[in-house]
């Protein structure tokens, strides 16, 4: 395979990221990422059956074995002045944040 | 013998016998952990001394007060003749990627450094239900992301008990080092690829993944939520057993959290191996390393010491009585890593948005008027480059280009490797076994800095435990025996879904019949008379 991922490639991932990396970072971040495909790719020579299902979560959770969802209905979490208290800025109850970017869409 | 190395067992028993008090178990603890652990991990740690290289470094948050405060409690309850619960007066040490309430939470991470949680993990709240008592909090590689604690941005990062300038294993190094030393009997850890039954094996200690969905992962720092299993970490099979029966069973917080009835893990757990079929499997002796300089991946043996561990071990098994199966086939093991560098990626990418600065945790100092650019310097700052790293990747194959070739692949590569099991755990099956019994680690502990930088190899190191949450199934790490250089090797019992109370009957079997051999007796370096 000659998937590689070159340094346009990676400097996309990194703005998707939301990641802003020094120069000696992002030569190691890379180097590893392309060592780590190299791993990866032994996939692609694994013959699998185009049938063969994927599995998300191992265990199959059977009905007897599964929880199942709660009913959708709303509670009042008891300290929600202790996780207001964790937010680096917040005034009146609200979170405070920049100014959030004004962006054409495509 | 101190207190603090007695097993948890051994303690309840002389507590309710009013022999010790739950004071004297704390001191005890906390005379240790100032004797063998130096300082605590910090952010700003400065210089590594020759001091620091010869402690454990297990702890990042220790609570004295608080557990002082707990013990105290306890004696009162056990002076009043109430019920203090079945594991009163044991002190654990908690991985530092669980949410306890009012304390620091930092899963090793600059980004959640200044994070007190406002809430207590599920695991944790039932350990302290039952009486256990929080000694602190405990290191780990950011995040959980490694194998060696070196990646911690608490530094210095632990250091194993056996011989200080090796690794304890990772990402639970705190946990299993903070045990294997004398600090406390136990401890809570995770276990995503092999992050507790690793460092179990590098420190001599047991260590229990238990079923995906058998303990709740409520309040825990999330990885790769699909593969995530809190579990224990002990000095012993029983101890271990002990803690499973408390951490584990259905909570309303975690959907995936089973309500399976949690079945009586000590009871039967003497009653012997005998007429219980055990694999061994020629794919769990051969081991794949990485070639950093042609990208190759090379199989070669595993390490002769190792493997006759394991081998020694099924004779004792033998003796007492199993049926050993040999050339039990599990083909898809070596894909492990490669599924795992996929689908565990792609979840940590997933997860690891949610740090951004708004509403938790470091937010960037520089100043901006735009949204994007605080994230991208509070996400720059707070994370270290293994976060980065798999931040990354899983958002290069999740991309809708790639996902087909790489994301879907993995997951149908997971069937495999959870069909290569139901094969060989089939009741009715060809093989029908009961456990399958494998190395844990395809080398004993490294040295400090010998691996880490190198993401593959250190990858590599959970070669052996990541099919099991590929597969959900439950594994167990114990202590197997000795290297030359005398450090621990582990070995490993795998069993079908829900089958912990038989790996713990076939653990204990192994441990009651190895209990007087020499390598039993010997301590770890840092507990030796000088």
């Amino acid at each position: 395979m000659s998937d590689t991922i070159t340094r346009e490639l990676f400097d996309h991932l990194v703005d998707l990221a939301a990641l802003h990396l020094s120069e000696d970072q992002a030569e190691y971040l890379r180097g590893q990422l392309n060592n780590q495909l190299k791993a990866i790719n032994e996939l692609a020579a694994i013959p699998i059956d185009p049938d063969v299902p994927i599995n998300l979560h191992g265990v199959p959770f059977a009905e007897a074995a599964s929880a199942g969802l709660r009913e959708d209905e709303w509670r009042k979490y008891p300290d929600a002045e202790g996780i207001l208290k964790q937010a680096p800025q917040v005034e009146d109850g609200y979170i405070v944040v920049p100014d959030i970017p004004h962006t054409e869409l495509k | 013998m101190e207190p603090c190395d007695l097993n948890a067992l051994e303690l309840t028993k002389l507590l309710r016998g009013k022999e010790l008090s739950a004071l004297e178990i704390v001191e005890s603890c906390l005379a240790r952990t100032a004797a063998v652990d130096g300082r605590p991990g910090s952010l700003d740690s400065g210089e590594l001394t020759a001091e620091d290289q010869r402690k454990v470094h297990a702890f990042i948050t220790l609570a004295a007060d608080s557990a002082r405060a707990q013990a105290m409690e306890i004696d009162r309850r056990i002076g009043a003749s109430e019920d203090p619960g079945p594991l009163a007066g044991v002190p654990f040490t908690v991985k530092d990627i669980f949410c306890v309430k009012d304390t620091l939470s930092t899963a090793a991470s600059k980004i959640l450094a200044n994070f007190t949680a406002p809430y207590t993990a599920t695991p944790v709240r039932r350990m302290q239900e039952a009486g256990a008592i929080m000694l602190g909090k405990v290191n780990l590689d950011e995040f959980t992301y490694g194998s060696s604690n070196e990646s911690s941005a608490y530094q210095p990062s632990p250091r194993n008990p056996w011989k200080t300038d090796r690794v304890p294993g990772g990402s639970s190094g705190g946990s299993t080092a903070s045990v294997a030393a004398g600090e406390a009997p136990l401890s809570l850890g995770t276990d995503t690829a092999g992050s507790i039954r690793q460092p179990a094996a590098f420190c001599g200690v047991v260590g229990v993944k238990p079923t995906y969905g058998r303990v709740s992962r409520y309040g825990l720092i999330a990885f790769a939520s699909s593969l995530d299993c809190p579990g224990p970490v002990a000095r012993s099979v029983k101890d271990a057993a002990a803690m499973l029966q408390v951490i584990a069973g259905a909570d309303e917080h975690d959907s995936t959290a089973t309500p399976l009835p949690v079945p009586d893990y000590l009871e039967g757990i003497e009653e012997g191996v005998k007429g219980m079929r055990i694999g061994l499997s020629p794919d769990y002796f051969r081991i794949t390393s990485f070639d950093p300089v042609s990208g190759e991946l090379l199989s070669q043996a595993l390490p002769a010491e190792i493997e006759k561990s394991v081998r020694d071990a099924a004779q004792v098994l033998a003796g007492m009585g199993a049926e050993i199966v040999d050339d039990v086939p599990l083909p898809n093991t070596r894909y492990g890593i490669p599924a795992y560098f996929v689908i565990s990626r792609v979840e940590a990418a997933s997860n690891l948005h949610r740090y951004d600065g708004v509403k938790y945790g470091h937010r960037s100092g520089l100043t901006t008027n735009d949204l994007k650019a605080m994230y991208k310097h509070t996400r720059n700052e707070g994370f270290g480059l293994q976060p980065k790293l798999r931040i990354l990747m899983g958002m290069y194959v999740s991309a809708a280009q790639y996902s087909e070739q790489y994301y879907k692949r993995a997951l149908q590569v997971r069937t495999l490797i959870r069909r290569d099991f139901e094969t060989i755990f089939e009741p009715r099956g060809q093989y029908r076994l009961d456990a399958l019994l494998t190395p844990t680690t395809p080398t004993t502990a490294f040295e400090m800095a010998a691996v880490y930088g190198d993401s593959v190899l250190m990858q590599y190191a959970d070669q052996l435990t990541v099919p099991a949450n590929h597969a959900g199934i439950p594994g167990i790490s114990l202590p197997g025996g000795l290297d030359d250089a005398g450090l621990p090797i582990g070995i490993q019992l795998l069993g079908a879904d829900y089958s912990e109370k038989t790996l713990f009957r076939v653990a204990r079997a192994y441990e009651m019949a190895t209990e007087n051999e020499a390598w039993r007796k010997v301590k770890p370096e840092v507990l030796r008379e000088n």
